[in-house]
């Protein structure tokens, strides 16, 4: 029983961040525009966040470890924001190419992080450490809920709760919301959108900004639970959410299942040497580590024919084309 | 884009506006990078920038150097520019190039008993063949099944890269140095004398043979583009898949084909790295090789000419030498990445800059139709 705790407990560690930052690309997404940039925005968030939040455990402030993870995340998410707004004007106002502007933020992202972690840390390293002040041993009264208690509320964070809560407020918005109806109207068929008055450079921007938000937070979350240093890079985990983002179709949902999928095949691959059976079979490492990656190329091998992308996807909208 | 445009007759404006914004990409890159020293640390900042922008050719080694980073990103520049010819996006190069790399050390390691004439072109023929099948698998699916090459691509990098660090341990591991076996001398590619001739005092640079394959395989692409069926047919499905197999173009065979070719290019890049008798090895670590991604912007400065990918794979290299030097004053090297990020950000937006630049010249033109005077 305790492997299962322990699988499910990596798993979230891998999920959330995932389903976070999948979820900013869906609204990009909806919106028309294609953000490739989830890595780098989401290593730009992660390295801010940490950095805040290694002032402040430096500064000898008594803060509530809580407290201060929720003010990394808000800075993290904030950061997000200002780098996405980078990709929104090539994209929305100079009509570029998505995909090279987005390209061009995932380079930018390490080196920036590489380069302002060696002016700050005090040794000249590009990492940046932090304590881990955030772990839950167990949630009060939850954690002592059998079975469940174990799954959900023991050695957690916060974090993923905020995942949740994420998702919830995502589905309302894309699916509930007067905001949500629009946006996808944009990504649909933009013309439209406008001829009833939709402004859609607005619509987009909010889409992409609303995406740069979760990147920000979903590279702060990924990084908090799984190391106590960031080292300028989130391992790819931008380029699995878009995977994610196609394998759940756009629909958050399906995203929050493909996100589980996928975080599962992570947990796996990263404690295939740890769990009995596994190593039983012994099989190599890299063949887990390399699952998530065959798996997302099989199924989208599978459902792409179908595709349910939005239809305006990746092209820059024109007032003047018809 | 670029290429329909000048086939419309406005060929002499175009060209110029399209290397104009090329240059003023560059110029807002460096500027911006300017102002990262400036901010980092102002007291280096000017001497550190003149590192920069002077040291490729501050001597002969520092010269021999940038022509032996040119040579793969030359390839990966290629790679990239080829694949967009047909309108895909082939950031999947590095995974072709880390296949091509490993196939080049395999075959050099494993029949070093060939000789030198044998052994050499024989390591270059694995790589080319194993980053053609890396390339040509999201090719595959594109054509077969419409799968985003983007994410395919991503995704083959990825598989790639586990895949190489697997088979490295299994086959050529120098488990002390965990780094594959060093390549067997006469394995390399020769340096026809250029390590000597670029070299300071009894210090060689690592220029070698490799930097003219580089250059004749742009110029092989810029002919099978430009005066081949094949090279023709390609282009037609990467400006109108639908007009092409109206044509009677096989446009999934184009597909394949082109992710094919690309993938061959990026492998051969990987075999001219690993095969330059620099005494490099691939690092068994997790993380995926940059020589695929610097490819990105040597194509998008060349505007996916071949031709002008030789030049902007050395240009790319030149700043990537000064970077390396600029560390005398105390700046991370990464200061290069960081500009050349700006400037493919900036040439992302080079249709901005192309259109203000056309509206000038239409707006002269117009005026001198009217005789001068209103705009």
């Amino acid at each position: 029983m305790s492997i299962l705790y322990f699988l499910v407990q990596q798993t979230m560690f891998f999920s959330i961040p995932l389903l976070i930052v999948a979820l900013g690309g869906m609204f990009s997404e909806r919106g028309g525009v294609i953000n490739i940039a989830l890595e780098g925005i989401m290593i730009f968030g992660a390295f801010t966040g940490v950095v805040f939040i290694n002032i402040v455990q430096k500064s000898g402030s008594a803060i509530n470890g809580q407290v201060l993870l929720m003010l990394g995340v808000l800075v993290a998410g904030a950061v997000g924001v200002v780098v996405s707004l980078t990709h929104a004007y090539a994209a929305i106002n100079l009509k570029a190419d998505q995909v090279i502007s987005g390209t061009a933020i995932n380079m930018l992202a390490p080196a920036f992080a590489i380069f302002v972690g060696r002016r700050i840390s005090e040794r000249g390293t590009q990492q940046v450490h932090f304590e881990d002040w955030f772990r839950f041993e167990s949630v009060p009264a939850l954690g002592r809920i059998p079975v469940i208690g174990d799954l959900l509320f023991k050695n957690a964070y916060l974090t993923t709760y905020i995942g949740f809560l994420i998702l919830l407020v995502a589905w309302l918005m894309l699916n509930k919301t007067r905001f949500g109806l629009r946006l996808r109207s944009c990504g649909e068929h933009p013309q439209a959108a406008d001829s009833v008055g939709i402004n859609v450079y607005k619509m987009r921007y909010i889409g992409v900004m609303i995406s740069g938000f979760l990147a920000g937070v979903g590279g702060l979350v990924f990084v908090i639970p799984t190391s106590r240093e960031f080292n300028a890079t989130v391992s790819g985990y931008g380029f699995l959410a878009l995977a994610v983002l196609i394998f759940g179709q756009w629909r958050p949902l399906r995203i929050l299942g493909a996100a589980f999928f996928f975080g599962l095949l992570k947990a796996i691959a990263a404690s295939s040497s740890g769990l009995p059976i596994l190593k039983d079979l012994s099989i190599t490492a890299y063949f887990y580590k390399m699952m998530p990656f065959i798996v997302t190329l099989v199924v989208l091998t599978f459902t792409s024919k179908k595709s349910q992308a939005p239809r305006a996807e990746g092209i820059p909208y024109d007032k003047g084309v018809r | 884009m670029t290429e329909l445009e000048k086939k419309k007759g406005i060929a002499g404006l175009l060209d110029m506006s399209s290397a104009l914004s090329s240059f003023a990409a560059i110029a807002v890159g460096l500027v911006v990078g300017f102002v990262v020293l400036l901010i980092s640390n102002p007291g280096n900042a000017v001497a550190g920038f003149l590192t920069l922008l002077s040291s490729g050719l501050g001597d002969l080694k520092s010269t021999g150097q940038v022509l032996y980073y040119a040579t793969p990103i030359i390839m990966t520049g290629l790679s990239v520019a080829f694949a967009s010819k047909t309108g895909l996006f082939n950031i999947g190069a590095s995974g072709q190039f880390i296949l091509g790399a490993y196939c080049a050390i395999l075959v050099s390691v494993k029949l070093a008993f060939l000789p030198g004439w044998m052994l050499c072109p024989l390591a270059i023929v694995a790589a080319v063949a194993a980053g053609a099948v890396w390339g040509a698998i999201p090719g595959l699916l594109k054509a077969w099944r419409n799968v985003n090459e983007v994410i395919a691509c991503i995704m083959m990098n990825y598989i790639g890269m586990y895949l190489v660090n697997y088979l490295i341990i299994q086959t050529v591991y120098d488990q002390r140095r965990n780094i594959t076996l060093a390549v067997p001398r006469h394995a390399n590619v020769p340096t026809l004398g250029l390590d000597q001739l670029f070299r300071v005092g009894n210090s060689p640079s690592s220029a070698n043979g490799g930097i003219f394959i580089a250059i004749i395989g742009a110029i092989l692409i810029y002919i099978v583009l430009e005066k081949t069926t094949f090279g023709f047919e390609i282009k037609a499905c990467g400006y109108n898949k639908d007009a092409a197999e109206y044509a009677g173009i096989n446009s999934s065979r184009g597909i394949i084909m082109a992710m094919a070719v690309a993938g061959a290019l990026a492998g051969l890049g990987g075999a001219l790295l690993f095969l330059s008798g620099a005494g490099k090895g691939i690092d068994v670590v997790d993380t995926l090789a940059q020589e695929g991604f610097n490819g990105i912007p040597v194509a998008l400065l060349a505007l996916n000419n071949p031709i002008g990918v030789i030049f902007s794979g050395l240009f790319i290299a030149y700043l990537t030498v000064g970077g390396f030097n600029m560390q005398l004053y105390n700046y991370a090297p990464q200061a290069v990445e960081i500009i050349v990020s700006i400037i493919i950000y900036f040439s992302a937006a080079a249709l901005l800059i192309k259109g203000f630049i056309q509206k000038i010249g239409k707006r002269g033109k117009e005026a001198e139709e009217k005789g001068g005077g209103d705009e």
